[in-house]
Parts: C-alpha cells; structure tokens; sequence
C-alpha cells in the first residue's frame, strides 16, 4: 500500500521556483494497478519518480505499508521496489540473464539462485531462457528488450512495481501485445503498481484505477467506468477523447449492465461472460447472426448465470453508450487539444 | 633488413627494454589518469583547468621536456617514463571524461531506480560502458610512447632507439631501419593487441569495427 499525502515538488530554475507537482494525494491499494496520466508537465512522471525518491519532495509525505520512506534508507528502499523505464534501460554489457539479477546481485545473491531467478522470470515473460539468457540486449527486438525490463523488476519479488511509460518506444503492435502480457502477469504476480503513460487507451486497459494529472495536479482520480461515466471537468472529457462512446463500449464490461433474470425469462438465450466488453458482446451476437432465444445470460467466470439483457435492453445500453460521444458539450476543447 | 636477420638476439633484447619502457610509462599513465577523468566527470569545475594543462603538457616537443624534467629526474629511463607518463595523460584523461559522459542518462537512472550506490553505478556500469572509449585514448596513448620512445635512447633509457641513434652517428642505414622498423612494427603490435583485450572484456561490442 502507497499513500501520498499533500506531496508537492517545486524545481528552481534561475532562481524561480515551478511547480512541478503540487498537493497530490493518493492511496495505491495493495495488488492494485494504477496509472497516472496527463499530459507532458502534468507531474505524473515527478509523482511516481517521488515514491523511490528519485525526485525528492519538497513537502508532503509518502508512507509505504505505514512507513514514511524519508525515514529509510533510499538505497534499500529502490532495492524493494521494481523499476521499469522506457527502452527497458537494459545495461547493454549484461547478457539477459545478468540484466535480470542485476538486484539479486546487489544483495549478494549465489550465481547459481541468481541464474535460476533469471531463467524463472524469463520464462514469466515469455522469453523461453535457453533462447535468450546468454544474449546481449542489442540482439533483442524493442518488444523483447522490453519484457527483459519486466522481469528485472520482478527479480527479487518486490511487493511494488513503478512503470514510467514502458511500452511507449515500441510499435502498436508489439505494445499492444505487451499491454496484455502484462495483464496476464499482473493477474499471476498481483503487484501493487504505479504505472505512468499519455497513452489513454493503455490507461483504460490495464489500470484498476486512473489518476489523471495536469499541470502538478489530480484532476480525476477513479475507475475507468467512473472516467468515463462521471468525468469530473471538461478536461477530463477532453483527454479521453472524441471517441469516448466507442472507448465506453470497450471499457464497460457485460457484467456491469446487465440486470437480474427477470422470473419469466426463457433459459435458451445466449451465454456471454460477464467480463466481456459490451463491444466484444455485440461483435459476439453478429457473428451468430440469428439471435438465439430472447436474451444474454451473462455468466461468471464458472459460468453460472449472473444476469441477464434481453436484446432490446441489450439494443439500448449500446445505444446510450454510444451517444454520450454526441450529446459532449465540449468538442472545441477536444479540437483543440488534438491539433 | 640484414641487420635483423644477423641480430635477432639483440633486436629481442632491445624490443623488450622498448616495451618494458612504454608499458610502464601506460600503467602509471591509466593509475593517474583514469581516476583524474572520473574526478572530472563528478566536479566538472575542474575539468577547463586539468584538461588544459594535459593538453599544453602534451604540445611540448619531447627533447625539451626531457631536457626540462633532466634536472629534477638525472638522465636514464626515470626521465623517459615520466615524459611517456605525461604526454599519455591527455588522451587517457580526455577518453575517460568522454566514455563516462557517453552514458545513457536512462542507463544511468534505471541503475539508481534499482538500488546501485554511487560506487556500484561506477563500478558495474559507468566504467565498463565507458571502456571502449578509455581504451581507444590508451591506444591512442600507447601508439605515440612508442614513437616518443625511441627519443628515450638519447637519454640512456635504451629500447629501439638505440639503433636508430646508433645508426646515425656511424653512418648505417641498415640500423636506422632496423631500429625504425622494430618500432612501427612495435606500435602496431601494441594496438592490435589492445584492441583484442577490449573484444574480450566488452563481449557485446567489437570495439574494432572491422
């Protein structure tokens, strides 16, 4: 667990003093994934450089697990937390395996656990090890490079991970690809992780909460849904975008529309899980063409009925979804800030 | 050539005072000056001033710095080593002040965002990254205290040169060349030796691009 309290940071610069980050405060719950974003200068990167006080604040405080981490010794301190940066900031003299263990290392681990961590983590990511252990960062794609960057953050367990931009100097592709390992490792590990992007569409997918930052400050901090439903100011609409109906249809998942089974309802609709996008839902129902049945069972991960749509309720949540992109009132900021 | 083929007992001995001269001259060379370049890269008020000084140390004309340093060191190798020692630590200094520069600021702030102290960031990242650079500036240094070298033997300090002076003051070509020829030979050696040393110590990068 995290905890910012009244954290600001003010830089000089020719005798003036700026802002950087000004008043944040944040809980980051254990096991959670939450992203800060903003636009550059908005202070995300200075917020989450903060907590393993790469940046040191000006005032304010920061307390991990209760502990106020002025108080610790800082070279300690960034040896329990993982650090991944942009282009994975490999050591490009280390093979993979040695970028790895690099703080393992540094707490005089043996060569062997060392090696067999590396080979462990590797594997986690999905870098087979005996392809890839005794390679050098520059033999390896940007996608690799940047899962070897992951898995050395993960070396020693740390119970918190600090992502800044990771996946931003790769290709669409590729980071899309990476966007969902990452998911799927999360899921396994259940790190408490701050992650810092400008990419929106990466906020939505992995964070459990977004913290959308401007100009030092937190403007919204929430769920995607909240983001997305319940925009706190015209900037917040404006950063997610025009395509906020279509971003909604993507991020609001079946489970979070759908309604309890009416008595009469017939049992021989279509079973859809309720972790599915109203999108991917709606994909689903074209592809079988016919609509079986009245209605969507939406089920659990075990497959029990949860809830229920018949597709005319079904036919308007997709509707309203879509029109809350129309009825923005703020489209010249979003112009404006697109171009 | 003759000269070569009748002596290479004495060619032998001749090119080992030679290398002996310079290898010890590029040790104490790298002792002074690798730590001098790091001192620079952590206070960089010092960087003008040092490397000005190596800089003019190194526009001296050999025979004056050895005629410069003769009263304080006498005639012999001493004088020799300590001139060599001198006109080296300009490209050593300089090539480390440049390979610390060289390193990626986000190489840098991963190695501090993982934990590294000051000296663990010098150790295992800052010199071996900047290693290809530091050894080009020995390489560099080693080429030339071979050449400066041969002057060494109007001092007594032996090597090369010997046959080289030798050979004007009795009117033999076939010396100048041997003592010449050993040297060139002698520069080349040193440098292609050192570059093999960097392949083996910096696996990932062929510091010879060839």
């Amino acid at each position: 667990m995290i905890v910012l309290e009244h954290v600001s940071k003010t830089f000089t610069s020719h005798g003036q003093s700026v802002p950087a980050v000004d008043d944040v405060s944040l809980e980051v719950g254990e096991g959670e994934l939450h992203v800060l974003i903003g636009p550059s200068g908005s202070g995300k990167t200075t917020t989450m450089r903060m907590i393993n006080r790469l940046e040191t604040l000006t005032s304010g405080r920061i307390l991990i697990d209760g502990r106020d981490i002025q108080t610790m010794n800082v070279v300690e301190l960034r040896r329990g937390i993982g650090y991944v940066i942009q282009q994975g900031g490999l050591f490009p003299h280390f093979t993979v395996a040695d970028n790895v263990a690099v703080v393992p290392r540094l707490l005089g681990w043996t060569r062997q656990k060392r090696r067999q961590r590396a080979e462990e983590l590797l594997a986690l990511v999905g870098l087979p090890p005996e392809q890839f252990a005794n390679r050098y960062p520059r033999e390896l794609s940007g996608g690799q490079q940047q899962r070897v960057g992951v898995a050395r953050a993960l070396a020693v367990d740390p119970p918190i991970v600090l992502m800044d931009e990771p996946f931003g100097a790769v290709d669409p592709i590729t980071r899309k690809q990476l966007q969902r390992e990452l998911r799927r490792i999360q899921a396994e590990v259940r790190k408490t992780i701050v992650f810092v992007t400008h990419d929106i569409a990466e906020a939505f997918l992995l964070g459990d909460r977004i913290v959308l930052m401007a100009q030092g400050r937190i403007v919204q901090d929430g769920t995607p849904s909240d983001l997305l439903r319940n925009p706190a100011d015209p900037f917040v609409t404006a950063f997610i975008g025009e395509d906020r109906g279509l971003r909604a249809l993507q991020f609001t998942s079946l489970g979070e529309v759908a309604r309890p089974a009416p008595p009469g309802a017939l049992a021989n609709g279509m079973v859809l899980p309720g972790t599915l996008s109203i999108l991917e839902a709606g994909r689903e129902l074209g592809v079988h063409g016919d609509a079986i049945g009245d209605g969507i069972w939406v089920s659990d991960d075990a497959g029990n009925p949860t809830g229920y749509l018949t597709y005319q309720q079904f036919a308007a949540v997709l509707g309203e979804t879509l029109a809350a992109d129309a009825e923005s009132p703020h489209d010249e900021l979003v112009h404006a800030i697109h171009h | 050539m003759r000269y070569i083929i009748d002596h290479p007992e004495r060619m032998l001995e001749l090119t080992q005072e030679h290398v002996r001269l310079v290898a010890i001259s590029i040790v104490v060379a790298m002792v002074i000056g690798i730590p001098l370049g790091i001192l620079i890269t952590r206070l960089r008020w010092l960087e003008d001033s040092l490397i000005g000084i190596t800089g003019v140390l190194y526009t001296v004309p050999s025979l004056a710095l050895f005629a410069i340093l003769m009263p304080y060191t006498g005639l012999g190798r001493t004088t020799v080593i300590v001139a060599l020692v001198l006109y080296s630590l300009l490209a050593i200094v300089r090539n480390t002040v440049a390979g610390i520069d060289d390193v990626p600021a986000a190489t840098l702030d991963a190695a501090r965002g993982m934990g590294m102290t000051g000296s663990q960031r010098l150790l295992l990242v800052e010199l071996p990254l900047a290693l290809p650079v530091v050894l080009a500036g020995v390489r560099v240094a080693t080429v030339a205290a071979v050449g400066i070298a041969t002057v060494g033997a109007l001092l007594g300090a032996g090597g090369l040169g010997r046959l080289i002076f030798d050979g004007i003051s009795r009117g033999n070509t076939d010396r100048i060349v041997a003592g010449a020829l050993g040297a060139s030979v002698l520069a080349l050696a040193a440098d292609w030796t050192l570059a093999r040393l960097g392949d083996v110590l910096r696996r990932d990068v062929r510091l010879n691009a060839r």
